[in-house]
């Protein structure tokens, strides 16, 4: 608590953690590539360096304030340090701007031109590197990388995964697995979060853009897409759209124009995977086996367990993804001779994850011995091919999603939410469907970004103990507890990315705190908007149970963990 | 794939030491010295064992200079080149080794696994320049004839133990 100048003007601080955040909080949008609040203190990119009045200089990020303080974030000599930072940077990068994956993306790029780089006055020593195209969800191109490190902190301090690391020193240093092994050949979870934090093109979304464009330009296939929840109030970020507005009705629109035969919403498939899920649930409760029973929604942490908890493997619920459900039923649905009219269907999915491309690859996404999804394009991807086709995004008319999966409950909608899958299965769980019900739900403590959010109900007379956690390391430190004993739980939703799908590895970049709490809101303003809120008031997923599903519920709704 | 003996003496050396991740560097040290390098597989093995990942061993590891990933040779020669050697003429010395090795360029280890020739920048031992050692025992004032009957000396050592 106290007072710091900075430029001239006095202000006041309270708890913030250093003069960087002071400095933003005041409006002035000090340059960093290192430093993410969420992540440890890194201070390697010299960019957020400030001056006091003794002349001293040194990096804003790493700094406590102290009362009486004075700062300046733009002399001279700060400027002059900060171009030089930039054009060393760049001397030893790959400077393909215009056929880079990041081009107009890329945080060093934007750098260069706010700070008037026009020139690089030292030789390009870069030493060329292989790039690795090895996972379905990433690709890492060591070319572009500026050791930044925080990739390397956001997959150890925020996933607990370690897949990447820096390795050898000086000139030679570089971020890579062990023994410059491929991605593949790691434990990577493919979550895609070292995208989301990478400034520069060294990690992006491995893309497939091209495969989807060939179905869309063939006329012997039906192309059906179907969208994530957390697409819709994200996608408008890329097209001019405010942060956190619902743009579904527009997106929709946007792929019916660039050649989707149908378009339907995986919120369906979410209400399908809570109808699925809490049966599950209570069976396990009555026989008191495999509890708790964790949440099989995100495969970053179906391939986490996995990889570290074997043991544990059995608890997650063989539900099937809400994707995958989707996908398994449209399948289905598209067999009859009279749907598909004789052409081939190309199912594709729109989803905030990276994850998502290497889950439609695993044995048991498949049904019948056939890839239930042929596709998963990122938000990303699909804001970039609606620029492509030229489309004005903010002009497009709102369409509605196709039938017969183009109506979800605001059970399912919220799924993209950390506690929302929570939130759906109390709902479905509760007694009633009325509007008070539902609001005591909502604020059971289900909601809220917090890492590790507890909680009990009460289910005909027994106390249940549910547990929402986001994040792996925070998954991580919950298991260890669950392990030893500590705690107990019978249900435990589980999101590999913090605050769930809104922040996947797959979103648009550059999400700061406002938008990601307007991309919490958006969902939540989603549900709002829509009369059915649960799972087994959609009509739709009661019919499919009629019909398409009958006998079938097994076969295509869920899985079977390491039995493949 | 790593022999089982070799996984067996890893355990033997963990065993010296706690399992935590600071025993690290201490524990590829003493498997540097039995095997006289790292075996990439146990790399991966001791960090499983300690409970650290892969990556944060190997970032570890490929930092310090003095772990290598390649087997070495019987005698690991190591030719001094920092300032009082070099000026006092060590390079010579360099190549009359390497040419009386046959090796050349990126190759520093003979082919039946019996030399590897290495440069150092000091051997804290300036006074006895130029320096050169062999598995760490020191020969001083060396030059390029001497290095030859060095060799030989070393070739006919090993003859004699098969």
């Amino acid at each position: 608590m106290g007072f710091i100048t900075i430029d001239g003007r006095k202000v006041k601080f309270t708890d913030e953690p250093n003069i960087l955040s002071i400095i933003r909080r005041e409006g002035i949008d000090l340059p960093t590539l290192c430093y993410h609040s969420e992540l440890s203190v890194y201070g390697a990119c010299r960019l957020c360096t400030v001056e006091d009045n003794r002349g001293r200089t040194f990096a804003s990020c790493s700094e406590q304030p102290r009362d009486g303080m004075v700062i300046y974030t733009n002399t001279p000599r700060l400027m002059k340090y900060r171009k030089m930072i930039v054009q060393l940077l760049l001397a030893a990068h790959d400077r393909d701007c215009t056929t880079c994956i990041k081009n107009g993306d890329c945080t060093l790029q934007a750098l260069a031109r706010r700070l008037g780089v026009l020139d690089v006055p030292f030789e390009n020593r870069k030493t060329s590197y292989p790039v690795d195209f090895s996972s379905p969800a990433i690709v890492r191109n060591p070319n572009k990388c500026i050791l930044c490190g925080d990739c390397v902190r956001v997959c150890d301090n925020v996933q607990n995964v370690n897949a990447i690391d820096f390795a050898y020193r000086g000139t030679e240093a570089m971020v890579t697995p062990a023994f410059q092994k491929t991605l593949a050949e790691t434990d990577c979870v493919n979550c895609g979060q070292c995208r989301a934090v990478c400034p520069t093109g060294a990690i992006s979304i491995h893309t497939n853009k091209t495969p989807v464009w060939a179905a869309l330009n063939d006329p012997n296939t039906k192309v059906v897409a179907q969208i994530a929840p957390a697409v819709r109030i994200a996608l408008g970020d890329s097209l001019g759209i405010p942060h956190g507005e619902n743009v579904m009705g527009k997106l929709v629109a946007a792929l019916h124009r660039m050649g989707f035969d149908e378009v339907y919403d995986t919120t369906v498939g979410a209400d399908l995977t809570i109808m699925e899920e809490s049966r599950e649930f209570l069976e396990r409760l009555e026989s008191g086996e495999k509890l708790p029973l964790f949440t099989s929604c995100c495969p970053g942490w179906v391939t986490y367990c996995e990889n570290r908890h074997p043991e544990l493997v059995q608890n997650i619920s063989t539900c099937r993804s809400p994707m995958q459900m989707l996908g398994a039923v449209i399948r289905e649905y598209f067999k009859d001779p009279e749907k598909n009219e004789g052409k081939k269907l190309v199912s594709v999915a729109i989803m905030p994850c990276t994850a998502k491309k290497g889950e439609i690859l695993r044995p048991e996404s498949r049904t019948d011995g056939i890839q239930d999804v042929d596709y998963v394009l990122t938000t990303t991807e699909l804001a970039n091919m609606i620029q492509t086709a030229g489309l004005k995004f903010d002009l497009l008319e709102a369409e509605s999603c196709d039938m017969p999966f183009g109506i979800g409950s605001g059970a399912g909608v919220i799924f993209g939410n950390t506690g929302g899958v929570m939130e759906a299965v109390l709902r479905r769980l509760a007694q009633t469907s009325k509007r008070a019900e539902i609001d005591v739900i909502r604020q059971s403590g289900v909601r809220g970004d917090g890492e590790c959010k507890e909680l009990t109900f009460d289910y005909h007379g027994r106390t249940v103990r549910a547990a929402v956690v986001n994040g792996l390391r925070n998954a991580e430190e919950l298991i260890q507890k669950i392990e030893s004993g500590e705690e107990t739980f019978d249900i435990v939703e589980v999101m590999a990315c913090r605050r769930g799908c809104i922040m996947g590895g797959g979103q648009p970049l550059g999400a700061g705190p406002r938008t990601k709490a307007a991309r919490a809101k958006g969902l939540y303003d989603a549900d709002n908007d829509i009369q059915i809120k649960k799972s087994d008031d959609n009509p739709i997923v009661t019919n499919l149970y009629q019909t398409l599903l009958k006998g079938k519920e097994h076969k295509l709704l869920h899985r079977n963990f390491g039995e493949q | 794939m790593l022999d089982q003996s070799y996984y067996d003496k890893a355990d033997e050396i963990i065993a010296c030491h706690t399992r935590e991740e600071h025993s690290l560097i201490p524990i590829i040290q003493d498997i540097q010295t039995a095997f006289r390098y790292l075996p990439p597989e146990l790399l991966t093995y001791v960090a499983k064992e300690i409970g650290i990942t892969e990556a944060k061993a190997f970032s570890v590891a490929s930092f310090y200079e003095n772990f290598s990933f390649e087997p070495k040779g019987k005698y690991v020669i190591k030719v001094c080149d920092g300032t009082a050697c070099h000026v006092r003429k060590s390079v010579p010395i360099l190549e009359r080794i390497l040419s009386e090795l046959g090796l050349s360029g990126e190759q520093r280890t003979t082919p039946d696994m019996l030399f590897t020739v290495e440069t150092v920048s000091c051997l804290g031992a300036c006074g006895l320049a130029p320096v050169v050692t062999v598995n760490d025992e020191v020969h001083p004032s060396m030059t390029p004839a001497a290095a030859t009957e060095l060799l030989k000396k070393l070739r006919e050592e090993a003859a004699n133990e098969n």
